[in-house]
């Protein structure tokens, strides 16, 4: 209702200007302008030429600088004869002008403004401020929010907990077969966590090798011990950068893919759909996700050693010139599979990681399209963190056992 | 309340849906309190009140997508409230939803979306899922749509389509989140009529969201008014009883567009 006679006041008050504007097309002043006039206790507003939103017209803040200064007036009207074009400018000056006659105690008198305006600032001012809706911008003290913090962090963690045993008894009904998903949709799960990402991680791979072929290269040249390039890279990129190379690039690719794919499926109640049908959200998108992570991973990072150890090789023969046969024979020499295997098992888990921020990130998603960014930016953070994390802790047990 | 809530307390085999003392509420923010409604087998039930006032919250407390706060809500003899995950399964197969915007499978045909369900809780082979998934569509006026993705489809359509999956395991009980919103007049029309096909002939139960009038006077025989100021319902009962014979100004403002009662938003118009 309010918004249609709005409408209709606005373009009714548009004609009228136009057959103004037709009138005084020569006389009109370039900008709106306000003057004061006072006559026994009444302060008389001018208001004059086109008040245009944006064409810098005065503020509401000349009314109460003419207010303060000489003896405050009983009323405040209006002279609207100069007026030649209006739009929402003006209706913002007005319902200012008229806080500050409130909140001074002057009496406003609208007589003198057109009908339409006068209409238009009535509607404004028709529903009162909510008490309470502006209270969000409130200050919070520190230790509230501290407080605040805590709790919400611990209960971050111990939904954290409660994905990871869900997505497990999911993976133990896959298992026993049991789980309820598509296999079309674990198919594509592959394609797109396999195939569809070698060509970046064959990218990064290479260069990784060639950085650590030149790392080295500086260093063991002095001692004429080139040919241990090919050992640091052979182990480097099996051991360590293989996979956590390729765990990172997964997880700017797949599992920010996961998170947005997840909260939009939130957003449109596709994942609301899923359950009302008594389908668990959990095992018909989460598992398959998770599952082509876990079998991609090590096979993308065995496919990343290898190209590593080329990306070094190109380095070596170019370089240092070695031969191939030499730089072969030396990784070859130096490789066991205790080291590939241990590339492989962190591949693994670093894919798991991978999957679950990325879909845990998604199932978290608020009701907008702002959050599926969120939820997108916030799984690629958690996962290279927990990846980071992993490799650390990797290191350790490794040390500690002496592979 | 209104006197017609003291006439449906229903002999018991003859109800649904019972709501008993549901408290709904977002961490410690109550949003609605004390309602106590009956959704009778064979109704046309209509959640309605203002906008914001927490219907479409009360339709996720009834299809299990949050719980209430206290009370509880009890389909038939089970006590959908306090029933552990795999009884809720079961029952929820027994329900059909539509979501305000469809909710379909953006990553699935419309065959694939009507069908799904029925691969996953029926022993039909692929060729009978197809054929049922084509019928569902024609009913719903989607015939030879099978093939296409939500996405390529209007969104009267997708919403036709969504109602279709709903029906895909002839469920008990229809929920409807605002079907009329985003439709046009005529569509609107075409929709309360299937609402009301779908009742007669394969007697399901039917729990709409909705404030439009004109489709609550077409469709409904009993419904609850919820009221966001007093946070809890103030009116139950037939929509046509209630415009006849209540006598809250509220539910009066609601049920006229504001004509009685003198709304002042109404008299700028």
């Amino acid at each position: 209702m309010a918004m249609l006679a709005m409408m209709q006041l606005l373009r009714r008050r548009g004609r009228a200007n136009t057959e103004l504007m037709a009138v005084n097309s020569q006389a009109i002043a370039r900008q709106g302008t306000v003057s004061f006039r006072r006559a026994d206790g009444t302060l008389i507003v001018g208001l004059a030429g086109p008040w245009h939103l944006g064409k810098d017209v005065p503020s509401a803040s000349v009314l109460s600088k003419e207010l303060s200064s000489g003896t405050p007036p009983r009323r405040l009207s209006f002279d609207t004869a100069q007026l030649t074009h209006w739009d929402s400018g003006l209706i913002s000056f007005l319902t200012q002008a008229s806080e500050i006659c409130r909140t001074r105690g002057i009496a406003e008198d609208r007589e003198g403004l057109p009908h339409g305006l006068r209409r238009l600032v009535e509607l404004a001012e028709a529903v009162p401020e909510k008490k309470g809706a502006r209270s969000a911008g409130l200050k919070v003290s520190f230790l509230a929010r501290v407080g605040n913090a805590s709790i919400s962090s611990g209960l971050a963690i111990s939904e954290f907990l409660g994905f990871v045993g869900e997505l497990t008894v999911a993976l133990g009904k896959f298992v026993r077969g049991k789980a309820r998903y598509r296999k079309i949709d674990l198919m594509e799960a592959i394609e797109q966590c396999g195939a569809d990402a070698v060509g970046i991680v064959s990218l990064i791979a290479f260069l990784v090798g060639v950085i650590l072929a030149f790392m080295g290269a500086v260093q063991l040249s002095q001692f004429g011990a080139s040919i241990y390039v090919a050992d640091l890279v052979g182990i480097g990129m099996v051991r360590d950068m293989g996979a956590m190379m390729t765990a990172i690039i997964m997880s700017g690719r797949t599992g920010a893919a996961f998170a947005a794919k997840l909260g939009t499926m939130k957003v449109t109640q596709e994942i609301d759909a899923l359950t009302t049908m008594g389908i668990s959200p959990l095992e018909f998108l989460v598992l398959p996700r998770t599952l082509a992570l876990i079998l991609m991973m090590p096979l993308l990072c065995v496919f990343a050693d290898l190209v590593g150890i080329l990306g070094g090789m190109f380095v070596g023969v170019g370089m240092l010139d070695l031969s191939v046969t030499n730089y072969v024979r030396e990784t070859i020499s130096t490789l066991t599979l205790v080291n590939l295997f241990g590339g492989m098992i962190k591949a693994t888990v670093y894919g798991a990681l991978i999957a679950i921020a990325g879909c845990l990130r998604g199932f978290q998603c608020g009701n907008s399209s702002s959050a599926v960014g969120d939820a997108a930016t916030r799984a690629v953070v958690m996962s290279i963190v927990m990846v980071v994390v992993a490799c650390g802790v990797f290191a350790v047990v490794f040390n500690f056992l002496g592979i | 309340m209104t006197p017609d809530a003291t006439n449906q307390e229903p002999s018991t085999n003859d109800a649904q849906i019972i709501v008993r003392n549901v408290t709904m509420a977002y961490g410690s923010f109550v949003l609605m309190s004390g309602l106590n409604f009956v959704v009778r087998r064979g109704d046309i039930f209509i959640i309605m009140g203002g906008s914001g006032c927490g219907k479409s919250t009360l339709l996720r407390h009834l299809i299990g997508l949050k719980d209430p706060a206290t009370g509880e809500i009890i389909y038939g003899d089970v006590n959908f409230t306090k029933a552990g995950p795999e009884v809720r399964e079961r029952l929820l197969r027994r329900f059909g939803v539509l979501y305000q915007s469809g909710a379909l499978w953006s990553s699935m045909t419309l065959a694939e979306n009507v069908g799904l369900p029925l691969g996953e809780f029926t022993d039909l082979t692929p060729g009978q899922i197809r054929e049922v998934a084509a019928l569902k569509l024609s009913l719903v006026g989607l015939k030879g749509f099978e093939d296409f993705y939500p996405s390529e489809i209007s969104g009267g359509m997708q919403k036709r389509a969504g109602l279709a999956r709903a029906m895909a395991l002839d469920p008990e009980v229809l929920f409807f989140d605002e079907p009329s919103a985003g439709l046009d007049p005529i569509s609107s029309r075409l929709l309360d009529d299937l609402i009301l096909e779908l009742r007669d002939n394969l007697g399901a139960t039917i729990v709409v969201v909705t404030h439009e009038l004109a489709s609550i006077f077409t469709i409904a025989n009993n419904s609850v008014f919820l009221d966001a100021e007093s946070r809890t319902q103030i009116a139950s009962g037939d929509p046509h009883d209630m415009l006849a014979h209540s006598t809250d100004l509220r539910v009066r403002r609601f049920l006229t567009r504001g004509q009685e009662g003198g709304d002042s938003a109404g008299s700028h118009g």
